[in-house]
């Protein structure tokens, strides 16, 4: 079963496991996976600060990598790295990264990597960039999140991560996008719209953290692990829902015991695809994009005839008991 | 505030207190009024039914999707199975989810419609809402109409998981694809209009306008003002506080909305003037 046949419309990114041939390794079959992890340990090891993150990564993959700067607006975010490098066999590509700090002093300057609205800025001023020289754009998914604080809502925080992901909807050009830490809801979202998306094994990937999950529907941001497993935020979870395309190996004790061989194994997956995409007309690149996502989601539409459903009468509403 | 009378000859099925100015409405006449207090204008929530109602053409509003409820993919319970959640939910609104979508006509404008409802579950995105908001979009493009999408959300819905998340996707692909059509969208903030919902397709109408006073933004306020260990500057996240920062195009009153919208769609209605762009 091949990546185009999937781009040709015969097989859906929802249907799950297998529709990627496991090549080079990617996992494309959860029942495959050697260590199963509970999703709360894949919460500890994605955030296990000596995993390798974005910069140490692109730094294995990729030769001569020009980091690139600024949003042409208001600044350069540190939370967010980017630029042009070269990739073995395929070329020059645009990667594009959030970037999380390996001691307290670096997270500081790095917000933890959590970008505020000119750090999605300079991803979409990136990504323009790959699509208007044809260049196939990586990103490295591993943020908690787009950071909360005013000033990012003032400048626009929820646009900057709409348009971002819009930008990804209709980019004329390969993507591929690897969860390689914590992907963050929607400030993950805005760089990790892809036609083929895939997680490191250990990697998760949540539309709310387990904290504030637990938070919120338990009251209590103790319970953050059961919110952890009820959530289905890691990477074997995600595989099953059709969110994640694959998943690459790590080491058994996790990325960080190995950061060498990871990337390695990161590298490999990501050449094939590439390859494979690079193959693919634009026109079909974009039909296959679309249908990727149009496909996700589970809604129950009931036959004709169905009972319809009845509104609680006005006096049993009043007379419940909250 | 008529005289003499106690706050127990109030019972709280008839009359609403202001929260804004404290005066006592009587529910029909609010209701009559769009649910806008008529002493001080403050805007209270609108039913996505009544929302419909107030912005389309008499009797041009047509359902479509109206079927589709969620289902558990997750296998989701926190103090409640979400199946559980679902249903009640429903039982109190007496919608199956919360966006209604549908075809409608505002002055005359054939246009297509999405509603999103805070009564059911916070308006939260799931999957149900996310199919219903991109078929919208695919009938507008199809049809070659505009769209309008009401937002009204607490944001994605836990209870789905990541699965909430993907359709900010979904939903701003069929956008896209709309937009490449040269197709207006008019998105209309409603208190309150927040997270993923925010982050996505509310943020990316070619007009945007917010009720007066709506609370429009991405992270809760709470968290914000934990980030930073400070209070909040006075009307943030407020509709006017986002039309200064420049993220909305207009704050406009319930009352004059119908008639604003229509005034754009008409002005980009398609017209002997696009076979001259074209020439």
């Amino acid at each position: 079963m091949d990546v185009v046949d999937r781009f040709l419309g015969k097989k859906t990114a929802a249907e799950g496991n297998g529709h990627l041939p496991g090549d080079a390794g990617l996992i494309t079959d959860s029942a495959a996976l050697t260590t199963q992890r509970t999703p709360w340990q894949s919460v500890q090891l994605a955030r296990e600060p000596k995993r390798p993150h974005s910069l140490e990564v692109i730094d294995g993959l990729f030769e001569r990598f020009q980091e690139l700067h600024g949003d042409r607006g208001y600044r350069d975010d540190p939370a967010v790295v980017g630029g042009v490098a070269e990739l073995d066999g395929v070329g020059p590509v645009v990667v594009v990264a959030q970037q999380r700090g390996a001691t307290t002093e670096e997270n500081i300057a790095r917000s933890f990597g959590m970008p505020y609205p000119e750090g999605y800025r300079k991803a979409i001023r990136l990504y323009r960039m790959a699509e208007k020289f044809h260049l196939p754009l990586v990103t490295l998914v591993d943020t908690p999140g787009a950071y909360p604080g005013p000033e990012a809502e003032e400048r626009g925080q929820a646009e900057a991560i709409a348009k971002s992901i819009a930008t990804m909807c209709g980019l004329q050009t390969p993507i591929v996008v690897i969860i390689i830490g914590e992907g963050g809801s929607g400030g993950a979202l805005a760089l990790a719209v892809g036609d083929v998306v895939l997680a490191l094994q250990n990697a998760i990937y949540s539309v709310i953290s387990p904290e504030g999950a637990a938070a919120i529907l338990w009251r209590s941001a103790g319970e953050a692990e059961k919110a952890a497993n009820a959530l289905k935020l890691a990477a074997s979870d995600l595989l099953k829902l059709g969110i994640v395309d694959g998943l690459i190996p790590e080491p058994a004790g996790g990325a960080h015991t190995d950061p060498q061989a990871t990337i390695t194994a990161i590298k490999s997956a990501l050449i094939v695809q590439l390859d494979r995409l690079g193959r693919v007309p634009i026109a079909d690149l974009l039909s296959a994009r679309y249908e990727r996502y149009r496909n996700i989601g589970v809604v129950v539409e009931p036959l004709p005839g169905a009972a319809p459903v009845k509104k609680e009468p006005f006096w049993r509403r009043i007379m419940r008991p909250s | 505030m008529p005289f003499g009378r106690q706050r127990k000859e109030f019972p709280s099925h008839l009359w609403t207190q202001c929260p804004t100015c404290g005066e006592m409405l009587f529910n029909k006449q609010l209701a009559r009024n769009h649910n806008v207090c008529s002493k001080c204008d403050h805007h209270f929530r609108l039913g996505a039914r009544e929302r419909i109602e107030l912005l389309v053409d008499k009797d041009s509003f047509t359902e479509h999707d109206g079927d589709l409820t969620s289902g558990d993919p997750l296998g989701f319970s926190d103090q409640k199975p979400y199946p559980q959640r679902i249903q009640q939910s429903q039982a109190k609104s007496g919608e199956k989810d919360a966006a209604i979508c549908g075809s409608a006509r505002i002055d005359a404008n054939a246009v297509e419609l999405a509603v999103m409802d805070f009564e059911f579950m916070g308006g939260s995105m799931g999957s149900v809402v996310g199919e219903k908001l991109t078929r919208a979009a695919e009938r507008a493009l199809a049809g070659r109409t505009p769209l309008l999408i009401v937002s009204s959300s607490g944001g994605a819905r836990m209870q789905e998981g990541t699965l909430s998340l993907m359709q900010m996707a979904k939903i701003l692909g069929a956008l896209h694809r709309l937009d490449e059509a040269g197709l207006p969208y008019v998105s209309l903030l409603t208190d309150p209009t927040t997270g993923g919902v925010l982050a996505s397709f509310a943020s990316l109408g070619d007009i945007i306008i917010a009720e007066p006073n709506a609370l429009i933004g991405f992270s809760g306020a709470r968290v914000t003002s934990e980030t930073i260990g400070e209070k909040l500057p006075k009307g943030f996240q407020r509709a006017e506080f986002v039309l200064e920062h420049g993220f909305v195009d207009q704050v406009v009153p319930r009352a004059q909305l119908r008639e604003r919208i229509a005034y754009f769609l008409n002005a980009f209605r398609p017209s002997a003037r696009d076979l001259r762009w074209s020439l």
